[in-house]
C-alpha cells in the first residue's frame, strides 16, 4: 500500500498529463501481480465494494475519535476520507505493509454488518498516507485526474505495446488484469475475445482545412451534435461504450434491452426531438443539452425515459456474427450496414443518411446550411478506407461549421495551471443587457497566442480593480471577440445562455466595450 | 469571569491592568510587550516595546527607527522586568528566532503566554521550555487532531528528493521570510545540502539578521543576479506569495513546494498549486499542543488564535478548565 499511497499523492499534486503518465508507467512497471492491476482498476474507478460507505467510515470513526473532534475536523478538511485517514490513531508498533490484494480480498469479502471491523482491522496496518490510499480504493471518488484513456496509454508505454490493442482488451479482462499484464510482459499470448463484449477503440476525423475532396473518394455524412457510442453485443451481453471507452450501458437501459443481435455498431447517441435535421427528414433530434439530461446517471427514472427518449444514429458496421468488419473499406462495411440497420428496433436505431452532393461546392452549398438545420457539420470519409483507430490523416475529415461569433467584454479573469500558473489566461466575458448591465455569458482559456496571452496578462494586472480569492476583476474596457460552436438556453447561468466551446478569436482593442454585443443578440442565434 | 482579574483578553490584545502594558496588540499603545516577530504580534507604532534583543532587532529591521527609540528594553532569556507589582519574565517558545512567552507573576499567581510555539527541534532558535503556571494562554493555530506534523527529516529528505528527481527544473520551495525561510535553510544544511542555496529578495536582509545572530545559514545567492540556466537542478526559497507570481518566469521550469503545517490537508496544498507539499511547521501540531497543557498542567488554560473549538473540546474531554478568546488578526496563514 506505501506504493500505491506514494502514486496517489504525486498524482494528485501533478498536473501535467505527461508527468502524470511518467509515474503511473514507472508504478506499473515496477510493481508486482496482482497489486498493480488492482491499483490500475482503483485509479480508473473500476473498484466497487457494495458493503463499504462513507456511512461505515464514519460509524467506524465513532469508535475511536470524538464525535465533535470528528465533525470539526471533517468541517475543516471538506472529505471524509481524508479526515478519517488523518484522525484515525496511528497503531502502536510497526506491521509489514499491507498488500492491495490483501486489502481488495478483505473489503470484497465484507458483508455490511463486519464491515467496519474488517476496515478498522486494515486501518490499524497503515500509516496516514496509506489510511487515505485505503479509504480512497475502497469508497471511490480517487480524483487524481487520471482518466481511463492515460492508464491505457501508461499500460502501452510501461511495455511497449500498441494502445490499441490494450483499448481492445482493456475491457474484456477484469481487474486485476492478470492476462494483460503477462501478455504485456510478453510472457503470454494475446488474450481470446471471442466470447466478450469489448471495446474496439474508436476511428477519429481530422479537421477539414484548407482541403477539397474529390466526392469520387469521399462519402459525405452529417456530423450530429450527440456523443459517439459503440454498441457492442456478444455471447448474451450488450455493453454501451462512449468515445475513451467508458461503460455508461447503465445510463440508457432502453438502448441495451433493444440492442439483441450480435454486432457492433458505431453511432451517434442523440434525444428525440425537433431541434437537429428537423422533423420532416427523419425523426428528429433535441439540442446536445437535451442529452445531457441523461448523461453520467447510474440509475435511469421512468420520467427520464420519457422525457429524453434516447435513440442511435448509426454510422457504421464493425462487426457481426462474430465476423470482424474493421479491415473491409467503408463502402463494403455501409452496404452490410444499410442492410443490418432495418433488422433493428426502429425506435431506437436508425441509419445516419449519406449526403448526396454533386461535388464539393454543391457539398459546401449544403454545408452553409447545416446551421438552420442545427447540425454541427459534415463528415467526409473516404470510401476505400478501413475502420482504423485513432486519427489517420487522409482517411476522415470533420468539416464542421463555421463558427457563431460575438463581441463581448472581458470581465473577471483567474490564472490558468501548471506552465500558466504565473498568467491570468482564464477570462469571463459578458455582453450588454437593455438596461446598459453588462453580464457573464461564458469563460474562455483557449484561442489566443503566447504573445496575446503575455498581453492579456498585462492588461489584467494593470487593470484590476478588484480580488475575489484567485479572480481579479478588471475594468470594463476589453472587447474579446469570442467564437463558439453553438449557444443554448441555460438556466445556470443569469443571462440564460450558454456557450458550447467558447474560446478566444480575437483581441478587439480597437472597440470600445459600449459596442460590444448585447444579450439580445446572442439570444437570436440560440438553438 | 474566572480565572485573574489583573488581565483581560480584549480583541485587539492582553491588557496588563496594574501594569498598564499591552501583550501583542494589534494596534499602536503606550506600552507593549512583544513575544515574537511575526507581523500579526509585533505590530509598528507603540511607544516602548519589551521584548528579547532578536525580537527588537528584527523589529527594527521590518519597521525602521521607530522601534529603535531609547524606551524600548531588550530582554534576554530568564531575564524580564517589573512594572506596577507585576513581575515580567521572557522563556524560549521555540517558535522562530527570539520568541518567547512571557512570564507573569502578581500577588502569588502565574500567568504564561505563550505567543506561538513549538515543541520539536529548530537549528535556528532556542527550544520551548515548560513555564509552570497559574493560567496557560496558549496558541492553537492546529488546534484539530487532523494535524499530526511528520518528522522533519522526512520533508526534507523528499524536499532532497525532488531536486534530484528533476535536474532540469529548478525546485521553488515558498517559505515564510521570517522563520520559515531559515529553518528551511538550516535544516537543508543539516542534511547535508551545501550547495548555494538561491533565495528571493525579499528574504535577504532577515537571513543576514540570523547570519549576525550565529544561524549558519551557509551560502545564499539572490534569484535576482544569476542566470535562469544556472538554477536547473537547484534549491531556491521565496515568500509564499511569489510562488505563481511573475517573478517565478525567472527560474526553469520551477517545481511548486511549500512548506507549511497546512499542506497536511490534500486540499489546500491542491487550492495553491503546490506540486510538492512539505509539512514543516513552526508551531504546534496537535500532539504538541494537547501534550503541552498536560505538562504544564495549569489550574486554566486560554486559548487563542486557532481553531480554538478543538482544543478547547479537548480540554472538556480531559476535564481542564479552559476558555477560549477570540483575539483579531491572528491568521496569517503563510506564516504557518
Amino acid at each position: 500500500m506505501k506504493r500505491f499511497a506514494a502514486l496517489i499523492d504525486r498524482l494528485i499534486y501533478t498536473r501535467s498529463r505527461n508527468s502524470k503518465l511518467a509515474l503511473i508507467v514507472d508504478y506499473l512497471k515496477h510493481t508486482p501481480d496482482p497489486d498493480r492491476g488492482w491499483a490500475l482498476a482503483a485509479l480508473t474507478e473500476a473498484l466497487d465494494f457494495s458493503a463499504v460507505k462513507a456511512g461505515t467510515v464514519r460509524t467506524l470513526l465513532a469508535t475511536r475519535v470524538d464525535e465533535e473532534l470528528f465533525r470539526l475536523s471533517r468541517h475543516f478538511v471538506g472529505d471524509t476520507a481524508e479526515t478519517a485517514a488523518l484522525l484515525w490513531p496511528d497503531a502502536p508498533g510497526k506491521s509489514a505493509d499491507l498488500s492491495i490484494s490483501e486489502a481488495v480480498d478483505a473489503l470484497a469479502a465484507a458483508s455490511r454488518s463486519d464491515a467496519p471491523a474488517v476496515v478498522a482491522a486494515l486501518l490499524d496496518r497503515l500509516d496516514a498516507d496509506g489510511r487515505y490510499a485505503l479509504l480512497k480504493l475502497a469508497l471511490g471518488g480517487m480524483r487524481v485526474g487520471v482518466s481511463a484513456r492515460l492508464a491505457k496509454q501508461a499500460f502501452a508505454q510501461a511495455f511497449g505495446v500498441p494502445v490499441d490493442d490494450v483499448e481492445e482488451l482493456w475491457h474484456a479482462i477484469p481487474p486485476p488484469y492478470a492476462p494483460l499484464f503477462a501478455w504485456g510482459e510478453g510472457r503470454a499470448p494475446r488474450p481470446d475475445l471471442a466470447d466478450v463484449a469489448f471495446f474496439r477503440p474508436f476511428m477519429l476525423a481530422h479537421p477539414l482545412e484548407e482541403e477539397v475532396v474529390d466526392l469520387a473518394d469521399f462519402a459525405a455524412e452529417w456530423k450530429w451534435d450527440g456523443i459517439r457510442v459503440q454498441i457492442v453485443h456478444a455471447a448474451g451481453a450488450t455493453r454501451i461504450y462512449s468515445r475513451g471507452g467508458e461503460e455508461i450501458s447503465s445510463a440508457f437501459p432502453e438502448l441495451v434491452a433493444a440492442f439483441d443481435r450480435e454486432a457492433v455498431i458505431d453511432g451517434e447517441l442523440l434525444v428525440r426531438g425537433e431541434v437537429q435535421g428537423g422533423p420532416e427528414t427523419q425523426g428528429g433530434a433535441a439540442s446536445f443539452n437535451a442529452l445531457q439530461q441523461r448523461l453520467g446517471r447510474k440509475t435511469v427514472s421512468k420520467k427520464m425515459l420519457a422525457d429524453y427518449p434516447a435513440f442511435v444514429r448509426v454510422y457504421d458496421l464493425l462487426a457481426v456474427a462474430g465476423d470482424d468488419l474493421r479491415g473491409l473499406p467503408w463502402s463494403e462495411r455501409r452496404r452490410q450496414l444499410e442492410a443490418f440497420v432495418p433488422r433493428l428496433a426502429a425506435s431506437h436505431f436508425d441509419l445516419s443518411p449519406l449526403i448526396a452532393a454533386a461535388d464539393f461546392n454543391a457539398l459546401a452549398d449544403l454545408r452553409a446550411g447545416a446551421r438552420d438545420a442545427a447540425i454541427e457539420g459534415v463528415m467526409l470519409k473516404r470510401r476505400d478506407a478501413p475502420y482504423v483507430a485513432g486519427r489517420r490523416a487522409g482517411l476522415w475529415y470533420k468539416w464542421k461549421r463555421d463558427p457563431l461569433s460575438a463581441d463581448c467584454v472581458m470581465m473577471y479573469a483567474q490564472r490558468g495551471n501548471g506552465r500558466r500558473a504565473s498568467f491570468y489566461s482564464d477570462y469571463t466575458f459578458g455582453c450588454w443587457t437593455e438596461t446598459g448591465e453588462l453580464l457573464p455569458v461564458g469563460k474562455a482559456y483557449s484561442g489566443f497566442t503566447d504573445e496575446e496571452l503575455k498581453w492579456l496578462d498585462k492588461f489584467v494586472r494593470d487593470n484590476t480593480v478588484d480580488r475575489f480569492g484567485p479572480v481579479r476583476e478588471v475594468e470594463k474596457t476589453l472587447v474579446l471577440e469570442v467564437a463558439f460552436d453553438s449557444i443554448h438556453a441555460s438556466k445556470r447561468h443569469k443571462s440564460g445562455l450558454a456557450m458550447r466551446f467558447p474560446r478566444i478569436a480575437r483581441i478587439r482593442r480597437d472597440k470600445p466595450a459600449e459596442e460590444a454585443d448585447r444579450i439580445a443578440t446572442l439570444r437570436g442565434m440560440v438553438t | 469571569m474566572p480565572g485573574a482579574s489583573w488581565i483581560e483578553p480584549h480583541p485587539s490584545g492582553i491588557y496588563v491592568k496594574p501594569a498598564d502594558l499591552w501583550i501583542d496588540p494589534s494596534r499602536p499603545v503606550a506600552r507593549a510587550a512583544v513575544t515574537h516577530g511575526h507581523a500579526d504580534h509585533a505590530r509598528s507604532g507603540h511607544g516602548a516595546v519589551f521584548a528579547t534583543p532578536e525580537t527588537l532587532a528584527i523589529m527594527v529591521l521590518r519597521y525602521g527607527v521607530d522601534a529603535e527609540a531609547t524606551h524600548n528594553q531588550a530582554f534576554a532569556y530568564g531575564d524580564g522586568f517589573e512594572r506596577g507589582g507585576v513581575r515580567f519574565s521572557f522563556h524560549p517558545a521555540g517558535h522562530v528566532l527570539g520568541s518567547a512567552q512571557i512570564l507573569m507573576e502578581y500577588r502569588g499567581e502565574r500567568i504564561v503566554v505563550t505567543g506561538d510555539y513549538k515543541r520539536r527541534a529548530d537549528p535556528t532558535c532556542a527550544p520551548f521550555e515548560v513555564v509552570p503556571c497559574d493560567i496557560f494562554v496558549t496558541e492553537a493555530t492546529f488546534g484539530l487532531p487532523v494535524f499530526r506534523h511528520p518528522p522533519t527529516g522526512d520533508e526534507i529528505a523528499k524536499l532532497i528528493g525532488a531536486v534530484r528527481a528533476e535536474p532540469d527544473r529548478a525546485i521553488l520551495v515558498g517559505a515564510y521570510a521570517l522563520g520559515k525561510a531559515q529553518r528551511v535553510i538550516a535544516e537543508l544544511r543539516g542534511a547535508g545540502w551545501d550547495a548555494p542555496i538561491y533565495i528571493h529578495g525579499a528574504l535577504e536582509r532577515m537571513c543576514a539578521l540570523y547570519a549576525a545572530h550565529g544561524v549558519d545559514l551557509g551560502e545564499l545567492r539572490l534569484v535576482s543576479e544569476t542566470d535562469k540556466a544556472a538554477m536547473a537542478g537547484q534549491i531556491v526559497i521565496a515568500p509564499p506569495s511569489a510562488l505563481n507570481d511573475r517573478w517565478s518566469r525567472r527560474l526553469p521550469d520551477p517545481v511548486t513546494a511549500m512548506a507549511s503545517g497546512w499542506m497536511r490537508v490534500r486540499q489546500r496544498a491542491r487550492q495553491r498549486m503546490v506540486e510538492l507539499p512539505l509539512v514543516i511547521s513552526d508551531h504546534a501540531d496537535w500532539d504538541e499542543l494537547t501534550a503541552t497543557i498536560a505538562e504544564v498542567n495549569p489550574k486554566e488554560s486560554w486559548i487563542t488564535h486557532g481553531s480554538e473549538d478543538g482544543l478547547l473540546r479537548w480540554c472538556e474531554l480531559t476535564q481542564r478548565k479552559a476558555r477560549a478568546l477570540h483575539l483579531v488578526g491572528r491568521d496569517l496563514e503563510e506564516e504557518v
